[in-house]
């Protein structure tokens, strides 16, 4: 069993005792725990059940590493699924879940899947797929939906905050380990402006575990004054509990910077984003240990050798009374030699090496454990946890020579650099035989903008994996990074390290070399996907030869660990399974984050209000005040209309046609886009742009006009006017502001740059108020200052002067065919000059009106809406509009795309109005029209579509516009419109101006 | 996430302060353009695994166009250069060449 | 008759003092910026030389900022925005130019602090380190999805513009940014 032991420990703190639950069980740990080294201490050895089979697992490694510690952390809004124990710090509170198990842990009904994993091998899902194809639907699909998945989904909004943080600097340290800070001394002294990422709480890696001496000193020692020397250095910063999650091109990483989740009680965001800019990157990221291939060696009580040795020597923690130790190094050595310095007893060490005489192994046998050397683990023995293990020959296929009672098993199959940062942005690696791992190459590394690399790596990630020459290594890169960057690295003294001497590794890829196939279903590559040995060569015997393939069919290493622990074992069986070299079968993408991040953290600050900005018209506050039901247009926020007492939107609008179209309505109009175009080449420039002529506009004239794409759709409308003889403004629809400002100075900047036109998009500095109905000029004049009179200021006109001592631009535009003025004034006297209209108003019965009020009235007067009548296809002869484009022209934009056989065609659909036969019937937006005949293709033959419908209350009756076929030669008839329920409503074809086509309403 | 330095107000801006427009160097083809001409303008584009030439605007910055020359495989940037210009400089075509023997250089 | 800002007054104090900074004139100048006449316009409003490239310059009179190669913007008080725009015409009357008001079409920020880096920092990609953005500098950029610019008048003080309509989003997003608790502690 595990157990705390009553000594040692060096990263907790035992005066300080820490309360949490597991399964709803209350146990103690102590401040410095992680959740993992808690639970093994409480003796909780099973902690959750594999993915697949739901066979029981316990705790694997100490680190990110671990495929099977995954929790459920935390309740109701701060709850979040698959959490690593082995990450996780433990605090006060900490309210822990077991996963993938139903009813209980201990019992799962899902464990029958292990009885039935006959029937579940590589490319199950996709064999499953294909036969037999009902198989799919009723009887596995539900079934594996109910078992499968990981942790549950949280079912509340997340109460945390989350936010990025911007970084530049020379060079990013990912690794904040002995060698990591060795690698930040030579940079930092250097001069240049260093960010030091460390994943862990604690900095100095493996250094202080594997009692390394640095400058004559213990590890720890060291790294408290290297940590001093760095944080005074002005030029340096440290982060920890911040892991390095991915590195992408030009130099671009990011950092997952965990804030409060060690200490929820803490204020602020939980999480923090680095996202950071770095001439170069240095990754000292360490080494991850392999496991071992032997039967059953996924059962509770199987463990990295390392990781047992971090439980003892970091958390006072004891994995297991009696250890097994299988090994094919003499690193591992090192944790049978904690386990005896602490007290436990080492029952053997199985070295898969014949010949075994290193430091390391001499100093265990000089303890008295006994060491075996060519021996292997035939089969772990238990059932929810290890109770004892069979030994064998690793050169034979698995006889049990011997049993051992044991109740932990501490694997070493060697340690793979880390090398995913390497290759996130495209960093080849080697294969090194010797040494049995990938390792960076770095002749190839990832290209940055300059063309160079721009990753650098260091220490063991770099392949050196002995602490003497991992830290040498960590200074040589750093120095190296310091110049490439531009600064000079100061001579320092060399750093001694010392260490014992290791031997050499040997490849061993499954123990015994020559396992049975009975062996090699026992045999766990990937714990979490629950891929075998035996998955592996199945896949290899039914014809997969690429490492990608044969990843997507056995799902090896697609866990939420990624194959941290698995790849390379994985790797080494598929290229043995194909008699082929590991280099030779390839190695799978690194792709990021190195780790799981949460999706708090990718959103940042973007929720709730900050989710996206909402632009605001002067006028918004006091729409939002009374009534406006608002509804956007583009990124603003419009009314749709007024609500006046509860009343339900449909009779708003109605009131507010009415009242319009009788009295006088005011609108917010400050979204149109304005934009001022001045220059000698300003009337050429926008007879380019608009499909009219406005060079020949007047002063003090008003012109609309059409804009088009160089394909000769429509983009955009407005309304000309000319403010003087080189300035002209340009209005814009409401969302076509900053387009078309862009698109005017796209044309002048990379097409145009010779001639002499300049722009500004004035849209922000101006509220826009339409006065809109019969006493719109009445109410002008009682507000007084300037005259209105249809004399002083004609229709499409406009002027300058005061009104109700406010500065103003009237101009006289109509959108709704009343009598109209849309009146500009200054942004910040938007709502003082909205305030006066409204109290003047009121003896002329004045109310505030809302888009679709805008919408009814233009439809009624058969004004086209870019958006409704036009979507990206319609060319402005479409629309019948030939009168707004010049014949005078040579040309503009799009007038070439014009004369395309497709533009000019004269069967295209064309505008015309649309006035239902049954007017209270109202055609459904977008319905299309048909003849009656049937197409090849089988469905009905359409001739047109409603582009604009409503019920128009001026006239009591509903209208519509749309595009028919051959629709203006087709006055007067009557055509079809399907609907979806089975229906036809029937329209009579007429012209599209339904109200005042001689306009008698505005020219007043 | 690319870097190009603006040479218009000479920052060095995240890809994500600027908007990337496609090819650069496409002559307008006015109104007397026949059809080939005028789908050549409109729709064809180059689509080179190597040195390419490229539109961008500073949007979120000075708000100004400018030119950049990459290689879409490596994303090394040989150099960014104003839009006022009918072909890429002569010494960034020079320097590329230097770099990129193969590269069959500019055409258009 | 009462003008009022997007901002309206508001202030916040977190992390660093967060201000509207009132009614403030600007104007858009465009043109040859290396031409005499701009620099004799420039002279005359404010008694300053053109600004060099991302630079602006300051009298007690005002404000002058580099945008662009060719645009300025001047920052003087509000009240005097006429009265400038019709000197600027007058000089640069025969040359080919644009000036324009654009005083009500920006909210302008006072931040006042010495966290205002890192808090800006947390929505901009910029590089705003001391020696990249010194005091005296403009940065065009953005803050999580909107156009601003900034630049630092001394060591704790930043005047911060964007666009009027988002003016109250920038307020929220600055104000979440500075929150107590939420140190970065990184510039």
């Amino acid at each position: 069993m595990s157990t705390r032991l009553s000594k040692g420990g060096r990263l907790i703190d035992r005066s300080k005792s820490v309360e949490f639950t597991f399964d709803g069980k209350r146990l103690n740990g102590y401040e410095g725990d992680t959740l993992a080294s808690a639970l093994l201490a409480n003796n909780q050895r099973l902690v959750g059940r594999s993915f697949k089979y739901h066979r029981p697992r316990g705790i694997v490694a100490s680190g990110p590493e671990e495929p099977n510690a995954l929790v459920g952390l935390g309740a109701g809004s701060k709850f979040e699924p698959n959490q690593r124990a082995t990450t996780t710090e433990l605090f006060a509170g900490l309210h822990s879940k077991s996963q993938n198990a139903w009813p209980s842990l201990e019992f799962d009904i899902g464990g029958i899947n292990r009885i039935m994993s006959r029937v579940f091998p590589a490319g199950f899902y996709y064999k499953t797929f294909i036969f037999p194809r009902f198989a799919w639907k009723h009887i596995f699909e539900p079934f594996i939906r109910k078992a499968a998945g990981l942790g549950a989904a949280p079912t509340e909004k997340d109460a945390d905050k989350y936010e990025y943080f911007y970084a530049h600097v020379d060079v990013l340290i990912i690794g904040g380990g002995s060698s990591g800070l060795a690698a930040a001394l030579e940079v930092g002294r250097s001069g240049a402006k260093v960010l030091v990422l460390e994943q862990k709480n604690t900095w100095g890696g493996r250094a202080p575990v594997d009692g390394v001496v640095i400058d004559n000193e213990k590890s720890e020692e060291w790294i408290n004054k290297a940590l001093a020397e760095l944080e005074s250095m002005p030029n340096v910063s440290l982060k920890n509990r911040t892991m390095g999650a991915g590195v992408y091109d030009h130099g671009w990483a990011t950092g997952y910077e965990s804030l409060t989740d060690h200490m929820p009680s803490k204020v602020g965001p939980r999480q923090r984003l680095w996202r950071i800019r770095a001439t170069r990157i240095l990754t000292t990221t360490g080494a991850i240990e392999r496991p071992l291939s032997f039967a059953g060696n996924d059962l509770p009580g199987v463990m990295l050798a390392g990781s047992v040795r971090d439980y003892i020597v970091d958390f006072g923690t004891s994995c297991g009374d009696i250890m097994v130790l299988a090994t094919n190094n003499d690193d591992a050595y090192r944790t049978a030699i904690a386990q005896c310095e602490v007290g436990l007893k080492v029952a053997i060490i199985l070295d898969a090496r014949s010949n075994v005489t290193g430091e390391l192994p001499n100093k265990a046998r000089s303890m008295g454990i006994r060491v075996e050397t060519g021996m292997a683990i035939s089969k772990v023995k238990g059932s929810k946890g290890v109770s004892g293990v069979s030994i064998c020959l690793q050169a034979g296929e698995g006889i049990p020579i011997e049993e051992i009672k044991c109740d932990v098993v501490a694997m070493s199959g060697g340690w793979s650099p880390i090398v995913h940062l390497w290759s996130h942005c495209g960093g080849k690696l080697n294969w090194d035989n010797d040494n049995a791992m990938f390792r960076p190459d770095a002749d190839r590394p990832p290209l940055g903008a300059d063309g160079s690399g721009f990753v650098i790596v260091g220490g063991s990630a770099n392949g050196y994996l002995k602490a003497d020459d991992s830290i040498k290594d960590a200074i040589s890169q750093g120095k190296i990074v310091a110049k490439q960057v531009g600064f000079k690295p100061i001579k320092s003294k060399n750093i001694t390290v010392d260490v014992e001497a290791e031997a050499e590794i040997e490849q061993i890829w499954q123990m015994p070399q020559g396992m049975s196939v009975k062996l090699q279903a026992k045999t766990f590559l990937d714990y979490q996907n629950d891929v075998k040995v035996s998955d592996v060569r199945l896949a290899a015997r039914e014809g997969y030869e690429s490492v990608e393939h044969t990843k997507r069919y056995t799902t090896l290493g697609m866990a939420t660990d990624q194959g941290k622990l698995s790849n390379i074992n994985g790797l080494a069986i598929l290229a043995d399974s194909l008699n082929a070299e590991i280099p030779n079968v390839g190695t799978t993408t690194f792709r990021p984050p190195y780790h799981p991040i949460s999706m708090g953290s990718i959103a940042g600050d973007a929720r709730g209000e900050l989710f996206k900005p909402i632009r605001k018209s002067p006028i918004h506050n006091w729409i939002e005040a009374n009534g406006g039901f608002f509804e956007p247009v583009a990124d603003w926020r419009r009314p749709y209309c007024f609500q006046q007492n509860d009343e339900p939107v449909k009779d708003a609008v109605k009131r507010e046609i009415l009242n319009t179209r009788t009295n006088v309505g005011l609108l917010d109009a400050s979204t149109l886009g304005k934009i001022i175009v001045k220059g000698p080449d300003a009337g050429k420039f926008l007879d380019m742009l608009y499909t009219n002529l406005m060079s020949n506009l007047k002063i003090g004239h008003c012109r609309y006009g059409l804009m088009c794409t160089e394909n000769g759709f429509l983009s955009d409308d407005g309304v000309v006017a000319r403010l003087d003889e080189n300035t002209y403004l340009c209005h814009t629809t409401s969302g076509g502001s900053d387009r078309i400002h862009a698109w005017m100075e796209e044309w002048l900047q990379t097409e145009w740059w010779d001639w002499k036109v300049y722009t500004a998009n004035v849209t922000e500095q101006y509220a826009q108020i339409a006065v809109v109905g019969p006493n719109s000029r009445k109410l002008l004049e009682k507000l007084g200052g300037m005259d209105v009179s249809p004399e002083a200021l004609p229709f499409m006109r406009f002027t300058e002067g005061t009104l109700g001592g406010i500065k103003v631009r009237p101009f006289r535009i109509s959108f709704s065919g009343e009598l109209s003025y849309e009146i500009a004034v200054s942004a910040s006297d938007g709502q003082a000059f909205w305030n006066i209209c409204m109290e003047a108003g009121k003896e002329f019965g004045i109310q505030p009106y809302g888009t679709e009020c805008l919408h009814v009235m233009r439809a009624e007067k058969g004004f086209i809406m870019i958006g409704d009548e036009t979507d990206g296809t319609v060319i402005p002869q479409d629309l019948n509009m030939q009168w707004a484009i010049s014949k005078k022209k040579d040309d503009f934009l799009g007038k070439r795309a014009h004369l395309r056989s497709h533009m000019s065609d004269p069967s295209r659909w064309k505008l015309v109005g649309l006035k239902t036969v049954d007017p209270n019937v109202i055609i459904p937006d977008g319905a299309y029209a048909t003849d009656g005949k049937i197409r090849d293709s089988g469905v009905k033959n359409m001739i047109g579509r409603v582009t604009s419908t409503y019920f128009s209350p001026t006239l009591n009756r509903s209208i519509a516009m749309g595009l028919v076929e051959f629709g203006p030669d087709r006055m007067g008839e009557i055509i079809d419109f399907p609907t979806l329920d089975g229906k036809i409503i029937k329209a009579e074809i007429c012209n599209q101006v339904f109200l005042d086509p001689e306009g008698e309403r505005q020219n007043v | 996430m690319l870097n190009l330095t603006c040479p218009n107000c000479g920052i060095t801006a995240d890809e994500t302060d600027l908007h990337c427009d496609g090819q650069a160097h496409i002559a307008r083809s006015g109104i007397n353009a026949n059809d080939d001409e005028l789908e050549n303008y409109l729709f064809m584009r180059d689509n080179p695994k190597g040195v390419h030439f490229e539109r961008w605007r500073h949007i979120y910055g000075c708000g100004k166009w400018f030119n950049a020359a990459r290689c879409t495989t490596t994303l090394e940037v040989f150099g960014t250069y104003s839009a006022q210009t009918f072909t890429p400089p002569k010494a960034l075509i020079n320097k590329i060449k230097k770099k990129r023997p193969n590269w069959e250089g500019f055409t258009k | 008759m009462s003008s009022i800002t997007a901002l309206n007054g508001a202030f916040h104090n977190g992390m660093i003092e967060i201000k509207d900074a009132g009614l403030i004139g600007m104007i858009t100048l465009r043109g040859d910026l290396k031409s005499e006449v701009v620099a004799k316009a420039l002279n005359f409003v404010l008694g300053v030389t053109v600004p060099d490239q991302r630079k602006i310059t300051s009298t007690p009179k005002g404000s002058v900022a580099w945008m662009s190669p060719d645009e300025l913007l001047i920052i003087i008080e509000y009240k005097d925005v006429s009265k400038v725009i019709s000197s600027l015409n007058n000089i640069l009357s025969g040359s080919h130019s644009l000036v324009v008001d654009v005083s009500d079409a920006r909210a302008v920020f006072a931040l006042t602090g010495n966290a205002i880096r890192d808090v800006l920092s947390k929505g901009t990609p910029a590089d705003l380190s001391k020696d990249v953005l010194p005091i005296g500098e403009v940065r065009r950029s953005r803050i999580a999805q909107l156009a601003v610019a900034f630049w630092f008048t001394d060591e704790i003080s930043c005047q911060l513009i964007c666009f009027r309509s988002v003016g109250a989003y920038i307020m929220e997003w600055l104000k979440n940014a500075s929150e107590n608790g939420s140190e970065v502690n990184f510039h």
